[in-house]
């Protein structure tokens, strides 16, 4: 598994809190037995509502990898199809003021990071990136940074999802696997699991 | 002599209970007890598994329904949308190889997942239960530490029957008092949610007590349980008591007999302890929630049925910008009263309100009138034995008679992958826990939240109305 630690790309910006999962992946998306071909449905409905004026349809932020959110961005519904779809729309990092946790969980497992920014640096951040699209914004959970034309930021994370990234378990199949019989061990020691026979 | 234990909420000690290891990031692996799936979130993890070379480790642990895509007015295979037919034939043959469970039409016991888990007995006091879908977070009606999770997490729980997860902190919210007539849970959370906001909820789990949950039943306790997740907690319990252990008692799938005393044993043990510390503590009046509705785009933008909607300077700074969102999808202006707000649809059903008590209620409502000109009204039993319960009772046969059509189980209008959708602008007064914009199905159609008896008086009115007015 690859370790994430550090995303140097160009950033979108996406203005508004709680911006739900119906809006990244509209549900009519999910009917399908994979996750094929989400990317370019991410927004649909939003950006068939802006008109072409939706951020992902302007043209300086195309090929963007990281997306700067506001508060509570990925509430409602756990589909993992809104992160897949973002992920496959070229999304590799989320900067934002906080994250649903669902969403957030889901992210992780699949290498994202999502990383919030005290309200004025995200302020500062937003504004930087819309007044000049091209420039690189780095993301770094190393030194737990984001760095952008607006300065050196200083980034939150969790301490447990940032470590599964940047030591490349994010994939936790693997990791849980590892306790081996131990998960037969704690069942045992569960009385419904065994019906509560005497 | 034995030191007693330091008390210690429900929340901790299942937690405590189900931690196979601490992982070296810190998390803490966490054995599932209960693992249900639906067709939706469960066909990638299946291929993730397969991909990997393994196998599903405790196959009894998990059971499956079909309810997101499944039509509701006909239900005859094969469906005919080609996409939710292939979609219920992977489910259908990923349980024949793996061994698990399935509860599909044919069994009589398909539903929604939230509806059918507690009425087979499964969903027990004490159990950390796990699904893809939100509003698993319903379980904790019973006690249980009941969360959402992604595909690659219902992969992990195949995998392993573990998640790792972080510990959350613990927010009590006592509810005192007693609701007046007309007031139902769903208004209790709707009123929950507009005081702690949509996202006050991140970081805790919710444990709901006090009065008026103590004086709730199961399926009422199971509405507050459901919208913990548009609180933004992505888990919330009630402790488990006398009205618990009588509704599991008997349950296909409960413990029978002598284990069944045993099992009251170990659940009450489960409870919070009294003097157990938690994070935080929330006290709201339970006789001052009123019959709430919500105006906004999401489920923290509610209004008494009697109060105005707010205009820009009611509220923060910082939620105005959300606000004037709202209001302009909406097309409600500031300041109007959200009484006499016209309907063209009306939706009773939803892992929020799609039980038998809900639609008893409305069938009162529906008893006292006509769904009005031009609205499109419609009942959906959140399983197959709510609909044979309803059909004993002669529910059917009030609500055709009042001009609602009578469905078949699924979750139907909540979600929009399935037939039953919005058209165009259309404005929805639902009984279902969501009102992003386009949830119901119409990019652009507008949802309206309140409880079962307030979407049957809306239906009759064509209308916001206080269902008061016509109980």
């Amino acid at each position: 598994m690859a370790r994430i630690e550090r995303i140097a790309a160009r950033a979108c910006v996406v203005r508004g809190d709680d911006i739900d999962t119906d809006r990244i992946i509209p549900a009519r998306f999910m009917k399908g037995v994979t996750f094929e071909g989400l990317g370019e449905h991410a927004f649909e409905d939003d950006r068939a509502q802006a008109k072409g004026d939706h951020p992902f349809d302007k043209a300086q932020h195309r090929g963007a990898a990281i997306l700067v959110v506001g508060r509570n961005f990925g509430c409602g519904s756990s589909r993992e199809h809104a992160p897949q779809a973002l992920m496959r729309a070229g999304f590799r990092a989320f900067v934002g003021g906080s994250f649903a946790e669902i969403f957030f969980g889901n992210c992780t497992s699949l290498g994202l990071p999502c990383v919030t920014l005290a309200a004025p640096d995200l302020a500062k951040l937003m504004d930087a990136v819309e007044i000049d699209p091209g420039h690189e914004v780095v993301v770094d959970l190393l030194a737990q940074t984001v760095t952008s034309r607006a300065g050196v930021m200083r980034l939150q994370m969790p301490d447990g999802a940032r470590k599964t990234l940047v030591e490349g378990t994010w994939n936790a199949t693997a990791v849980l696997l590892e306790a081996g019989d131990a998960i037969e061990a704690t069942a045992r020691r569960l009385p419904y699991v065994s019906a509560f026979s005497a | 002599m034995a030191t007693s234990p330091a008390p210690k909420t429900l929340f901790d000690k299942v937690w405590d209970a189900h931690a196979v290891r601490v992982l070296p990031s810190g998390e803490t692996q966490l054995f599932i007890g209960l693992h249900l799936i639906h067709e939706v979130t469960s066909p990638q993890a299946f291929a993730m598994l397969r991909d990997m070379g393994l196998r599903v480790r405790f196959p009894q642990r998990t059971f499956a329904t079909v309810d997101h895509i499944i039509p509701t007015d006909s239900q005859a295979r094969p469906f005919s949308d080609a996409l939710a037919e292939a979609m219920m034939s992977e489910l259908e043959k990923n349980c024949r190889a793996n061994g698990i469970r399935f509860f599909d039409s044919a069994s009589g016991h398909q539903g929604i997942v939230h509806v059918i888990g507690p009425e087979l007995g499964l969903t027990q006091p004490g159990l950390t239960i796990a699904c893809g879908d939100s509003h698993t977070s319903t379980h904790g009606a019973f006690g249980a530490v009941a969360f959402g999770i992604g595909t690659s997490q219902v992969r992990d729980v195949l995998a392993t029957q573990c998640l790792a997860m972080t510990r959350p902190k613990v927010r009590r919210i006592e509810v005192g008092g007693k609701l007046a007539p007309g007031v139902y849970a769903k208004d209790v959370i709707l009123e929950i949610i507009r005081r702690l906001g949509v996202k006050g909820g991140v970081g805790f789990a919710y444990e709901y007590a006090g009065p008026v949950l103590e004086a709730m039943t199961l399926e009422e306790r199971m509405t507050v349980c459901n919208m913990s997740i548009e609180g933004g907690a992505r888990c919330g319990y009630v402790n488990p008591d006398e009205t618990t252990f009588a509704y599991l008692r008997g349950r296909e799938l409960a413990p029978q007999g002598p284990a069944f005393d045993r099992a009251v044993a170990w659940w009450r043990g489960m409870a919070s302890d009294p003097g157990a510390a938690y994070a935080e503590r929330v006290a709201l009046d339970g006789a001052r929630i009123a019959p709430t509705v919500t105006f906004g785009i999401n489920p923290g933008q509610s209004v008494a049925v009697d109060e105005r909607i707010p205009t820009l300077q009611d509220v923060p700074d910082d939620e105005r910008p959300g606000l004037e969102e709202a209001l302009a999808y909406m097309e409600l202006r500031p300041g109007q009263p959200i009484a006499g707000t016209p309907i063209d649809v009306a939706f009773i059903g939803s892992c929020t309100n799609g039980r038998i008590s809900d639609l008893r209620e409305a069938a009162r409502v529906a008893k006292a009138g006509r769904v009005a000109a031009g609205v499109k009204a419609l009942v959906v039993p959140g399983s197959q034995a709510v609909a044979r319960q309803a059909e004993a009772e002669g529910l059917p046969e009030i609500f055709r008679a009042a001009g609602f059509d009578w469905r078949e189980p699924g979750c139907s209008m909540c979600l929009a992958m399935n037939p039953d959708k919005l058209i165009g602008r259309q404005v929805c007064a639902s009984s279902s826990n969501r009102n992003f914009k386009g949830r119901q199905g119409s990019p652009t159609g507008r949802t309206l939240l309140m409880s079962p008896v307030m979407v049957a008086a809306a239906a009759i009115r064509g209308r916001v109305v206080d269902a008061r007015e016509i109980l």
